[in-house]
């Protein structure tokens, strides 16, 4: 791993000289000939009877091509991932954003007023806003056809005998916890274009973070409309933000396609951000019921889970996000016995999706925040019961994850020590400390049959070269780790490297930017193919100098004898001798990387990822007791990455995931009223500005995982994932009231502060 | 429809227009100038994304009618580079990792570059008051404070 040129450097991103010069091309960027705005029209109601409706007004307007209504879309074309989604709806509302028209005209101005002039009669009813409620006998159903607004869903984890171990457990804490719904907030808003050519072959102008599942998805909807056959590419704009937003194909997207083959034009649909907050999917809301068990020693017996999620109307990712729960629920630190129940519960709430931590974020809320209360109960340092427990290297968990490389006792003591742990704690009132941990995969997340990514490299005469990966760039700079990666293996300069990413039609396939798994995953690729193209300019360049290959080396863009160092020759002149010449070659390569991990069995286990990254987020609070406003002091956020490649834009990571965890812990909180969003836009719905960004500390803990590429794991998505519980057992420290209802308000402290002075005068 | 005539001098050049009565600068700026460094993303004036500058004063082009600024210089992050050089503040954004996604990084630039513009040795708090205006969700901020800071070094 030493001398090392361009991997691990502090490399800024490929991409920023265009973004800085304000010349990045983003969806809402791009105009084609001919194109047409497209909007839709959304419900009134969250739960009604669509009677009537008419666009006969709205036809007659100057500027519209097309409208559409359900009639339009093929029958029984479902979108989701239970496909429960019509993606426009025909006899029943059954939440807000529900679609229920659409039209194409020459210019904004004119789809908007067309909508308006759409006239539909609704007869209301009563809705369903709670999971609670919904989960009663007697109550309404939302999909007759599934008979329960319970999802059939088996979320169910046993491992051991949780019984058993609560009858042998020393202590025992049971608490239960709730989370909100917060949103992406990506700045650039969604959005794309739908082109067909004279064969009806589908080009969409999109910002999806998941380019070849969407293609599949898009593929399938084209048969639908009867057009058998037909090619779909994908062509990916520059990116405004993900964060899990673009994991799934929304309604707008078949709406755009729709349109598009009705006009025989581009349509372009672009979401206002009144749009993005409530016609896009969030992070759900959870109801987490914990008991976690330790014997006298401090070390957990047991820990059991019950969670239910309100859905909302229809499903995407976010009715899958129990499988990557159960990740922390059964790894975070060493429990041996684990039970997990979740439902997830259909309302007419709004439908959620994966958001940055999938799931992960709401179960180490509950675990660490009642992990601080067994501490308590067993009369242990809150420090030393996670050094008690914390993960190691070698072990097998409950749930069959093997662990390879693993650096949470060393985020810990990071932590402890910058923290300043034992002086700080529990002695100054009003001041306190708390840490809490994490565990999310690193090494990929075999969620499909397949977690692979493909890689393609061509090298010119002169030692550039083209990369052609799978990967999309969301904003995190995976453009930039993979072309550190490939210029490090070939011994070129990182200018040298060219990384296309973003069109289905040259680039080979990727399953997607989520999981934290494109550093791994797509960085492996990159290696393989690298790799590959290495050992042909050694194998060319060694019947040149006549020297085995193993004695050759590229360095600077020249190859040379690392036995004799006067031999040596620039790479672009060997290039060019095997080119041009009879039977000449140019130079390419392709490696398609699947990581060796597993699909989870029916039991929910199996080794899902090929590694694991951990963490550790430590912070010191100072709480307001007439206000109830929470001030963060200081901030440590340790985290195992394996091999930082490029300790810039892993620190970019750590900071915004850390500052997107605190916005979750202390303020972001969408308000549904009776299943309408009353805070959409960011005057109420407040994300964290400058002013909120404590003293933060990135620590980076590099553990050199064995099957990473130069021994790196992810870290898109650990980041938020403590912040959470960390701020909560920092609070208690400093004033002995426990949160456990995010976000922590200064009302909610006050109230908890004013109720526990309560208790004290009784 | 009426339309109204509008002389603006756009990043030094001037260009005379007929836009609607209600259209916004950042309308003019985008449907018909083509310059599209400046971005639509909450049409509020609550998120800085189009933030330009109006005769040197940053301004959320969403929320200015093209009519108000008639004779104005407006200055767009096209505006900024010198020949092929880019802006210092664009050189330090870039190099400091202060983008990521970029959508807030035009409105982030220009903010930075009215502040230099009227105090060349901001304090940092004096930084923080003002990038405050605009939201970025991907960063954390910490390095977009840091390119200021080492811009207002040089």
């Amino acid at each position: 791993m030493e001398n090392l040129k361009v991997v691990g450097k502090k490399i800024p991103k490929l991409d920023a000289p265009l973004k800085a010069a304000g010349v990045a091309q983003y969806i809402q960027d791009i105009k084609l000939p001919g194109m047409l705005y497209g909007k839709i029209l959304y419900s009134k109601y969250p739960h009604a009877n669509i009677l009537k409706i008419d666009t006969s007004k709205a036809e007659k307007l100057a500027g519209v091509k097309a409208i559409v209504i359900a009639k339009d879309m093929p029958p029984n074309f479902r979108i989701g991932f239970m496909k429960d989604n019509p993606p426009l709806k025909s006899k029943k509302v059954l939440s807000i954003r529900d679609e229920i028209a659409a039209v194409a005209a020459t210019s904004q101005e004119i789809a908007e007023e067309a909508l308006s002039l759409i006239e539909v009669e609704y007869e209301e009813l009563p809705g369903i806003f709670d999971p609670l409620e919904a989960m009663k006998e007697g109550a309404p159903i939302l999909h007759e056809e599934a008979k329960s607004n319970v999802l059939k869903l088996p979320w169910r984890l046993v491992c051991g005998d949780v019984e058993k171990a609560k009858d042998e457990s020393a202590y025992i804490a049971e608490d239960t916890f709730s989370t909100q719904w917060v949103t992406h907030c990506c700045l650039g808003t969604s959005g794309c274009i739908a082109h067909f050519d004279m064969q009806n072959n589908l080009t969409l102008y999109s910002n999806t973070q998941i380019p070849s599942l969407a293609q599949n998805d898009f593929v399938e909807a084209l048969n639908a409309f009867g057009l058998k056959n037909r090619r779909v590419r994908i062509i990916q704009a520059v990116i405004g933000g993900g964060f899990g937003s673009k994991l799934d194909t929304y309604a707008y997207e078949y709406i755009a396609i729709l349109l598009a083959l009705k006009t025989k034009k581009p349509v372009k649909i672009i979401f206002t951000r009144e749009e993005e907050f409530f016609a896009t999917s969030p992070r759900q809301c959870t109801i987490t019921k914990i008991s976690q068990g330790c014997d006298k020693e401090g070390r957990l017996t047991f820990r059991e889970v019950e969670m239910i999620l309100d859905n909302g109307a229809y499903t995407s990712w976010g009715a899958t996000t129990p499988s990557v729960m159960m990740l922390p629920i059964s790894s975070l630190y060493k429990v041996p016995n684990v039970k997990y129940t979740a439902k997830c519960v259909y309302t007419n709430n709004t439908y959620c999706q994966a958001m940055r931590g999938y799931g992960n974020p709401q179960a180490t809320f509950a675990i660490e925040s009642n992990l601080d209360q067994l501490a308590e109960k067993a009369d242990i340092d809150p420090l030393e019961i996670r050094r008690i427990n914390a993960n190691e290297p070698g072990e097998i968990t409950p749930q069959r994850f093997k662990i390879t490389s693993c650096g949470m006792k060393e985020c810990i003591e990071e932590v402890a020590k910058r923290l300043n742990w034992k002086e700080k704690r529990g002695k100054d009132k009003g001041r306190g400390v708390g840490m809490a941990s994490l565990i999310h995969v690193g090494g990929g997340a075999r969620v499909y049959k397949s977690d692979g990514c493909g890689t393609i490299i061509k090298m010119d005469d002169f030692g550039k070269v083209d990369v052609f990966t799978g990967a999309s760039d969301i904003g995190q700079g995976s453009d930039t780790v993979i072309a550190q990666i490939v210029a490090e293996v070939l011994g070129i300069p990182i200018e040298d490297v060219n990384v296309i990413n973003n069109d289905t039609e040259v680039c080979p396939w990727d399953v997607g930017v989520h999981a934290s798994r494109t550093t791994f995953v797509a960085g492996n690729a990159a290696l393989g193919a690298a790799n590959r193209i290495r050992q042909q300019i050694l194998d060319a360049a060694s019947k040149i100098f006549e020297e085995e290959p193993s004695n050759l080396d590229i360095k600077d863009s020249i190859i040379f004898s690392t036995k004799n160092s006067e031999k040596s020759i620039p790479l672009g002149k060997v290039l060019r001798r095997i080119h041009y010449t009879t039977g000449g070659k140019m130079l390419m390569a392709e490696y398609f990387y699947d990581p060796a991990n597993e699909n989870f069995d029916k039991e929910f286990k199996g080794n899902l990822s090929a590694s694991y990254a951990y963490g550790t987020h430590g912070v010191e609070v100072e709480v307001d007791k007439e206000t109830g406003k929470v001030k963060i002091l200081n901030y440590i956020a340790a985290h195992d990455v394996g091999k930082a490649i490029n300790p810039l834009l892993l620190e970019g990571q750590i900071y915004g995931g850390g500052l997107q965890g605190i916005g979750y812990a202390l303020g972001e909180k969408m308000i549904y009223k009776d299943g309408r969003l009353m805070n959409g836009n960011f005057l109420d719905y407040k994300i964290p500005t400058v002013k909120d960004v404590p003293p933060i500390q990135p620590v980076i803990v590099e553990t050199e995982e064995k099957e990473g590429p130069f021994g790196a794991k992810g870290i898109g998505e650990p980041g938020l994932v403590p912040t959470a519980p960390a701020i909560a057992n920092a609070i208690y420290d400093a004033i002995g009231v426990r949160i456990k209802d995010l976000p922590i308000t200064p009302e909610k402290v006050l109230a908890a502060i004013k109720a526990k002075e309560g208790e004290k005068k009784i | 429809m009426k339309t109204i005539k509008v002389m603006l001098n756009v990043n030094n050049e001037k260009v005379t227009l007929q836009v609607k009565p209600y259209e916004t600068l950042l309308e003019t700026l985008r449907e018909r100038l083509s310059l599209t460094g400046a971005k639509e993303s909450c049409s509020l004036g609550s998120c800085g994304a189009c933030t330009v500058l109006v005769n040197g004063t940053p301004m959320r082009s969403c929320l200015i009618l093209t009519p108000e600024v008639e004779g104005a210089s407006i200055t767009t992050i096209e505006g900024l580079k010198n020949g092929e050089k880019l802006h210092p503040l664009q050189q330090a954004f870039m190099e400091k990792g202060a983008v990521q996604c970029g959508f807030c990084t035009s409105g982030m630039i220009l903010t930075a570059k009215a502040l230099l513009d009227r105090n060349k040795k901001p304090e940092k708090r004096d930084i923080v008051k003002t990038m405050s205006s605009n939201i970025c969700r991907c960063t954390g901020y910490k390095k977009i404070i840091e390119a200021v800071e080492e811009t207002s070094k040089k």
